[in-house]
């Protein structure tokens, strides 16, 4: 029996014998009676509820999860990867036994090589080195662990952001957030175990980039809407207060448990309950999304407004998320597609983020929860060393998609700081040391969240799926 | 061994090794082996930890190399594909103890992982020594995934005798009934009549009966009262769409195309034929058949070939950038996905990337099977319905009889014919077509070159696109180009453009020469004198040389409809000869700035060293092959077909040819729909290494898994006897998937659970006598899919009463054993059409394109690029859910949080979630809030003379019953609360009767239908409203 049945099961057979308990009058110690009825009404905080917080079954370093998902492909050469290849042999082709049979989705492969216009230096005593387009991120750089040779095989845009989120180019499996949220469950009594964020364009891959795929769909992303009622009809209707809705729903109550105890069907619970847990929501999330409750010093730290709808904001939003007990909460920044012009789109977008991306780190270390929050930046994967140039569709000075090695960085929750992991050739193609395949990423993050990757299984259409598919190594080299 | 084959060579090193041990001595050999433990080994603690750890991961239960499993007795003692691998008593002599002991060092096991440590040996040594004792009570079932039940033709099953004779209605409730005998469980007794008709509409289509249903319904005595609501439902157009929507689910029905773009597709003419197919009780064998191969019937009809936009439904990905090749594969491999779970029940995707793990199948099967689907053009096809069809008949004859009229006017007209076909004859010209060597376009767009020469362009289309195509010639004196605009059928309605409706605009055209050496100097060739057998009025050809490359203007080709979406061509004269001695490159340059995807689809360019003037051929390839024939064979049509070019020149018929044009002008547009066009030339089909489309490996021919059916002999391998093939009976899966998925909507759940997978990781059937007696019934009654609902749907097995006690639910919590009737959340789309139903708003009409119902503010910018416009228009607001655009991408909230498909994968089973969003949906969605609105208005108005009349009335038209006392005092109690509140607030009470509050419904109580509305509101979110019980 995997996790869902498990808990469907559990569920149903506590309601039964509560139902059984109240219907028929056994008698029962009421000790017994007490650790069946636990949790505020009887059944939220039960093994019933198939979001109700469970341990992992290995020591978890992590217990949420922030990703700072920076849809489009950030050129990794103009942020992490320092290439003296690149300027060494700014302008000239590419050697052509380096690029080998590779597809590029629009330059050719004997596309010139083109240097990063920004400086590099070393940073904070782990001297990592990040570019001047992350001054922010530079003074929290003993904090994170950069990786500099992260590969995956997908390098169309909507493909690869599947992939980097679910594991697989094929759309329709489950989400990370999805798989954690079934795996762990939700400290949250009101809220979503699994929340999306965004800011700039819509993303690529769609709504399946935090669906549930096969996962039951209480396990999929809900989306934050960017202005107005941050979830999806958590206003009540025109002219109903508070006090009309909760009038409505206590009759609606009584005559949902009397109904069950006509019919005696478990679902019925579950039902009453979750309206409960939506009029909870109706006030839990309106007081989540008021950043003015903020001291203006934390607003000015990420560069947040209330009241705009912007990346820092949702930073800034993603920690009171983490706070009040969501267990993933994922940002799409669609940014990042720098096919012209990447010099003037990573200063564009590093403005929009930098800043917001340290205030996070910083913020969460001074609260004292970066210790077992896991952040995670970075997009579905990186750019060309070689230029992009179009004159028909004005592009110049771009970068092209490149899939073989690209960088993100993590953060807190286990992982190491102050590393930098992975090396690539001196023209960041390819990598040359220590790769990190997708896989190998997903594998590392659920183990720091208690997980062996190969045992968070789902059985569906015949075998058990992951995250991970048939593949996924641990990166020890990662681990704290 | 001369005699051994290469296969072989390895188990013939260890042969030859073996028996050189036996020459030498067992003790010889026996000296490079350590020792045998000593001591008596216990094969359970000692060996089988050892197997365990070594070599059940290529032995075991998952994977049998060699065919050697050590983890079941009966295979490890018999040996592998190698023969023995235990000697009993002769550990020295046995091959295992060989391999692990590395006496055979070309070979030893493991072959991944640690070497056994000399103390490993040792045990196994001894054990073996010792008559390798083996407790059969530690060995492994082993199953042979061939003898699987679900691989057998089912044979239908004796009908089983039952001790109360008196429940069962058909042979159904039989087997359900011997089952709960046998468990020592009873039935539950029918349900209550109300509870049945609402139970039997949710399910037949999906709307729950009106009050007047309910009334005659109860008011029936007659003892075939349920089996006449059965045929009345069955009856009803409602059935159509219902059980479409379950068939749409599998074959992953969308309006768009899915991926980043998403852009909009129109393919509901499918969707449409789905729901008449079912209305029509189409056989479900020729239910499968024109969907798969509808276009390959012989005299296939246009609903024929509509079917055929099942396969259709997979996604397409127009993002910048990609290799259309690529992601048509995986269009491919996607359509093996919905084979196996739609139709096959079987994973058959396992094998994309290597043999199944589980299930008799091989990668070379796989792509086998692939190859049948792998052969086909993907157009747009023109659904013109019934009236269309009619009026453009209509036009046709009108333009005929004025041919006719005209041929038969004017006494000179063979002498004057005579001359123009002497004429048409002489500029037909000779043209040399030109071999592309290198092509490209600007952003994205990829291109294949066909076997003519031409190319077409497919991936993404980005609208403004420069082409740039190289040739080589050795002709010299080349006194003009010829650019031919082809129809095809991958082009959006046939092109030859790639904009929706097949048009281009191509801005400029240019050519630029070189001598064909190694350094040589290009020049821009001038040109002049361009004409083009057809332009579009204010898009000249004269502008695809005007000079002009960044402008809108530039040859296009619309004519007037029904006369579109024909292959055109331009000519262009150079001003001097051009050619070299040397041979000469050309490169070509073909500019689109118009935008909005109108590019060129398909074109294939020519030059020619005919005398100048040049003039581009006015007559179509049909007339050309007409002008070919002499007088005498040529048909009316023919004539007709070559008088329609002629009489453009012959001013005396000017005033007729208008009449003709006004005609053309009244030709109706008509709705597209997408499907397959078989290739006349199959496309080969490699077995991909490990998956990849890069990386093909053997050639394969088109046939079926070995462990089915096998084909006829004599049978062409196209996608029709793929079809005939699935539906043949004695195909062992079809009927059992198909009747199960049936079984599945009327108890939520199949009598296989999983009913996407029936191989033998998919879950048994609890009532394997019945999948089989059903699954016969099914294939001998012709597949008639009404009969097998009529049989469900009247069982005593499916009327019982879904009240569940405290025993029941604690032994059969998922009521697999059928002790009760079903008692489920009905599906996202229906819990909509309920609410819009009990509120009167409800719009019945049936079919047609998919409409816009109100979205919420930023959900369409979840995707990526611009967010579609989504325009609600009169008439989109109350259909059923059913027609709701399905944006892939972003689907739509209300449908998606009650677990609704998006259309991304074939989904043969909906997994039902309860979340707190849904609680907000339904409370506060303003689809909801206006049912409740609506509802209320409508109690008020026709719930009778007092609020008790009234809340029966609206009780019932939710739930299809009279509320219970209890319930009338919570309901009553939250009515004069609600009375109490809204006395003297009017301005409140507008704000929650009405959506519109600036035009309040008139000549009522507002202030009494606010208080209503917020009864109606609790009434519509009841569990028991959104449940079938």
């Amino acid at each position: 029996m995997n996790f869902a049945e498990h808990f469907f099961h559990e569920r149903r057979k506590a309601v039964t014998r509560r139902y059984f308990f109240n219907q028929c009058g056994v008698g029962l110690g009421a000790l017994a009676l007490a650790s069946l009825l636990r949790g505020n009404d009887g059944f939220a905080a039960t093994a019933g509820n198939p979001l109700s917080p469970h341990a992992p079954p290995f020591p978890a370093r992590a217990k949420r999860v922030i990703y700072l998902f920076q849809a489009g492909g950030p050129s990794q050469l103009d942020l992490f990867n320092h290439c003296p290849g690149l300027a060494k042999y700014d302008g000239q082709p590419i050697p052509k036994e380096i690029v080998k049979d590779q597809r590029y989705a629009f330059i050719k492969p004997d596309a010139a090589l083109f240097a990063s216009r920004f400086q590099f230096a070393r940073h904070g005593q782990c001297g990592a080195e990040l570019s001047e387009a992350l001054p922010y991120l530079a003074e929290v750089v003993d904090d994170i662990a950069i990786v500099n040779s992260m590969t995956t095989p997908a390098f169309n845009h909507a493909p690869a952001q599947i992939f980097m989120n679910t594991g697989s180019t094929v759309f329709g499996r489950p989400s990370m957030g999805a798989w954690v949220s079934y795996g762990l469950g939700s400290e949250s009594q009101d809220l979503p175990a699994f929340v999306v964020l965004s800011s700039a364009g819509g993303t690529s891959g769609g709504s399946g980039n935090w669906g549930a795929g096969f996962l039951p769909t209480v396990y999929q992303g809900v989306a934050f809407r960017r202005s107005g009622d941050p979830i999806l009809y958590l206003a009540n209707p025109p002219g109903i207060t508070p006090a009309m809705q909760r009038r409505s729903l206590d009759a609606l109550k009584e005559l949902n448990q009397d109904r069950l105890d006509v019919v005696g069907d478990p679902e019925i619970s579950t039902r009453i309950n979750s309206f409960e847990m939506a009029y909870r929501m109706q006030t839990t999330a309106p007081e989540l999304m008021d950043l003015a409750k903020e001291s203006k010093q934390t607003l000015e730290m990420y560069g947040a407004v209330p009241g705009e709808s912007s990346f820092a904001n949702n930073c800034l939003l993603a920690r009171r998320l983490v706070e009040r007990g969501v267990r993933f909460v994922q940002l799409f920044h669609e940014a990042w597609d720098h096919h012209s012009d990447v010099t003037g789109g990573i200063k564009k977008e590093c403005g929009a983020t930098d800043k917001p991306c340290a205030a996070l780190i910083k913020d969460l270390k001074q609260r004292g929860m970066l210790e077992d929050t896991l952040v995670i930046w970075g997009g579905e994967f990186g750019r060309t060393p070689m230029v992009e140039t179009n004159k028909e569709a004005g592009r110049s000075q771009g970068r092209d998609h490149h899939p073989q090695a690209f960088s993100m960085w993590l953060a807190g929750g286990g992982i190491k700081p102050g590393l930098t992991l992975g090396k690539t050739d001196e023209f960041g193609f390819n990598i040359v040391q220590d790769p990190v395949p997708v896989h190998d990423l997903h594998a590392t993050i659920l183990r720091l969240l208690g997980f062996d990757h190969t045992k968070l299984t789902y059985h569906f259409q015949g075998r058990d799926f992951r995250l991970t598919d048939v593949e996924g190594e641990l990166v020890p080299k990662l681990l704290a | 061994m001369p005699s051994l084959t290469p296969s072989l060579v390895q188990i013939g090193k260890f042969f030859s090794r073996a028996a050189f041990a036996v020459f030498c001595g067992s003790a010889a050999a026996a000296a490079e082996l350590p020792p045998a433990a000593t001591g008596t080994v216990d094969f359970v603690r000692d060996v089988q930890p050892i197997l365990a750890q070594n070599c059940y991961n290529c032995h075991g239960a998952h994977k049998h190399e060699s065919q050697l499993r050590w983890d079941n007795k009966e295979i490890a003692l018999q040996g592998g594909e190698h023969g023995p691998d235990i000697i009993p008593g002769q550990s020295a002599e046995s091959r295992m103890i060989q391999l692990v002991s590395g006496a055979a060092p070309d070979l030893i096991m493991p072959q991944k992982g640690d070497r056994l440590t000399a103390q490993q040996i040792g045990i196994l040594r001894a054990w073996i020594d010792q008559g390798a004792p083996w407790p059969a009570s530690a060995s492994v079932k082993a199953i042979d995934p061939r003898r699987h039940w679900a691989f057998k033709a089912p044979i239908r099953p004796p009908i089983p005798s039952v001790k109360n004779k008196n429940w069962p209605r058909n042979a159904i409730d039989s087997f359900v009934l011997a089952r709960l005998e046998a468990e020592k469980l009873r039935p539950s007794p029918e349900a209550d009549r109300s509870t049945l008709l609402r139970r039997l509409s949710l399910d037949l289509t999906g709307l729950p009966p009106t009050i007047q249903e309910m009334e005659d319904f109860l008011a029936d005595r007659s003892p075939d009262a349920y089996e006449n609501q059965v045929e009345r439902l069955l009856a009803s157009p409602h059935y159509g769409e219902c059980w479409a929507r379950h068939w749409l689910d599998v074959a992953r029905y969308a309006d768009s195309n899915g991926y980043e773009k998403d852009l909009s597709r129109s393919i509901w003419p499918y969707r449409d034929w789905v729901i008449d197919a079912y209305n029509n009780n189409l056989p479900f064998d020729q239910f499968a058949i024109d969907q798969l191969a509808g276009d390959l019937l012989t005299n296939a009809t246009l609903a024929d070939k509509v079917a055929t936009g099942f396969l259709r439904n997979s996604m397409l990905n127009e993002e910048g950038g990609i290799d259309p090749e690529q992601f048509r594969n995986e269009g491919i491999i996607e359509r093996m996905d919905v084979l196996g779970k739609a139709f096959l029940g079987l994973t058959v995707n396992c094998c994309q990337c290597h043999d199944h793990k589980y299930d008799p199948f091989s990668q070379k099967e796989y792509y086998r099977l692939f190859a049948f689907l792998n052969n086909d053009d993907e157009p747009g096809m023109e659904v013109p319905d019934q009236p269309t069809q009619a009026r453009r008949t209509a036009i046709q004859r009108k333009i005929a009889d004025i041919h006719d009229q005209l041929m038969a006017q004017y006494p000179d007209l063979p002498q004057k014919m005579e001359a123009w076909e002497q004429e048409m004859k002489a500029m037909e010209g000779t043209w040399t077509v030109l071999e592309p060597q290198a092509y490209y376009a600007s952003v994205g767009t990829k291109f294949t070159k066909l076997d003519d020469n031409s190319l077409l362009a497919t991936g993404s289309n980005p609208g403004v696109s420069q082409y740039t195509v190289t040739a080589k010639t050795s002709l010299k004196g080349i006194t003009g180009f010829r650019l031919e605009a082809l129809a095809d059928a991958n082009l959006p309605s046939y092109g030859p453009g790639r904009a929706a409706n097949g048009n281009f605009v191509l801005s400029e055209f240019t050519v630029e020469a070189s001598p064909d050496a190694p350094i040589a100097t290009t020049n821009q060739v001038p040109l002049q004198n361009a004409t083009a057998d057809f332009s579009q009025p204010d898009f000249p050809v004269a502008a695809a040389i005007d000079g002009i490359i960044t402008n809108k203007i530039g040859w296009a080709v619309e004519d007037l409809p029904g006369r579109r979406n024909r292959s055109r061509q331009a000519v262009f004269e150079t001003k001097n000869a051009v050619g070299f001695d040397e041979g000469t490159v050309l490169k070509f340059t073909l500019n689109h700035s118009y935008g909005d995807e109108h590019t060129l689809g398909r074109f294939r360019l020519s030059l020619t060293t005919a005398p100048r003037p040049l003039r581009a051929d006015p007559l179509s390839s049909n007339a050309r092959a007409v002008l070919a024939l002499p007088l005498q064979q040529r048909t009316l049509a023919q004539r007709r077909e070559l008088f329609d070019f002629y009489r453009l020149t012959d001013s005396r018929m000017a005033e007729a040819s208008k009449r003709i044009d006004d005609e053309q002008r009244q030709w109706p547009s008509a709705p597209t729909t997408l499907v397959l066009a078989a290739r006349d030339q199959p496309r080969p089909t490699h077995v991909f290494i490990r998956g990849d489309w890069q990386k093909p490996g053997a050639l394969v021919t088109p046939d079926v898994p070995s462990i089915l059916p096998a084909l006829p002999k004599v049978a062409r391998l196209n996608r029709l006897t793929l079809a005939r093939w699935l539906v043949n009976k004695r195909h062992p899966t079809v009927a059992r998937v198909i009747i199960n998925r049936i079984w599945q909507e009327y108890f939520g759940r199949g009598l296989v659970a999983t009913s996407e997978d029936f191989g033998t990781q998919g879950d048994p059937p609890t009532h394997p006598e019945l999948l089989d007696w059903l699954a016969c019934e099914f294939m001998d009654s012709g597949w008639d899919i009404k009969h097998m609902q009529r049989l469900i749907a009247e069982s005593a097995t499916y009327r019982q009463s879904s009240v569940v006690n405290p025993r029941l639910q604690e032994r059969d919590a998922y009521n697999q054993l059928l002790a009760r009737g079903p008692r489920v959340r009905v599906d996202a789309e229906i819990l909509r059409d309920i609410a819009l139903s009990a509120s009167g708003l409800l719009d019945g009409q049936i079919g047609g394109p998919p409409v816009y119902p109100p979205i919420p503010d930023g959900v369409l910018t979840l995707g990526y690029g611009a967010p579609m416009t989504w325009e609600t228009k009169a008439g989109d607001r109350y259909r059923r859910a059913l027609y709701t655009f399905v944006k892939r991408s972003v689907p739509y909230p209300s449908l998606q949080v009650f677990d609704a498909p998006t259309g991304e994968s074939p989904c043969p089973r909906r997994t039902p979630s309860d979340t707190p969003l849904q609680a907000l949906t339904t409370l506060n969605d303003p689809v909801f809030v206006e049912a409740a609105q609506a509802l209320a208005l409508r109690v008020w108005k026709q719930g009778g003379k007092d609020d008790r009349a009234r809340l029966q009335f609206a009780f019932e038209l939710c739930t299809g019953r009279l509320p219970r006392p209890n319930e009338t005092a919570v309901l009553s109690s939250l009515l004069q609360d609600e009375n109490h509140f809204f006395e003297n607030r009017t301005a409140r009470a507008v704000q929650v009767a009405t959506l519109d509050i600036k035009n309040p419904p008139q000549d009522v109580n507002l202030e009494r239908v606010a208080a209503w509305t917020m009864v109606t509101r609790v009434l519509l979110n009841l569990d028991e409203t959104i449940t079938k019980e």
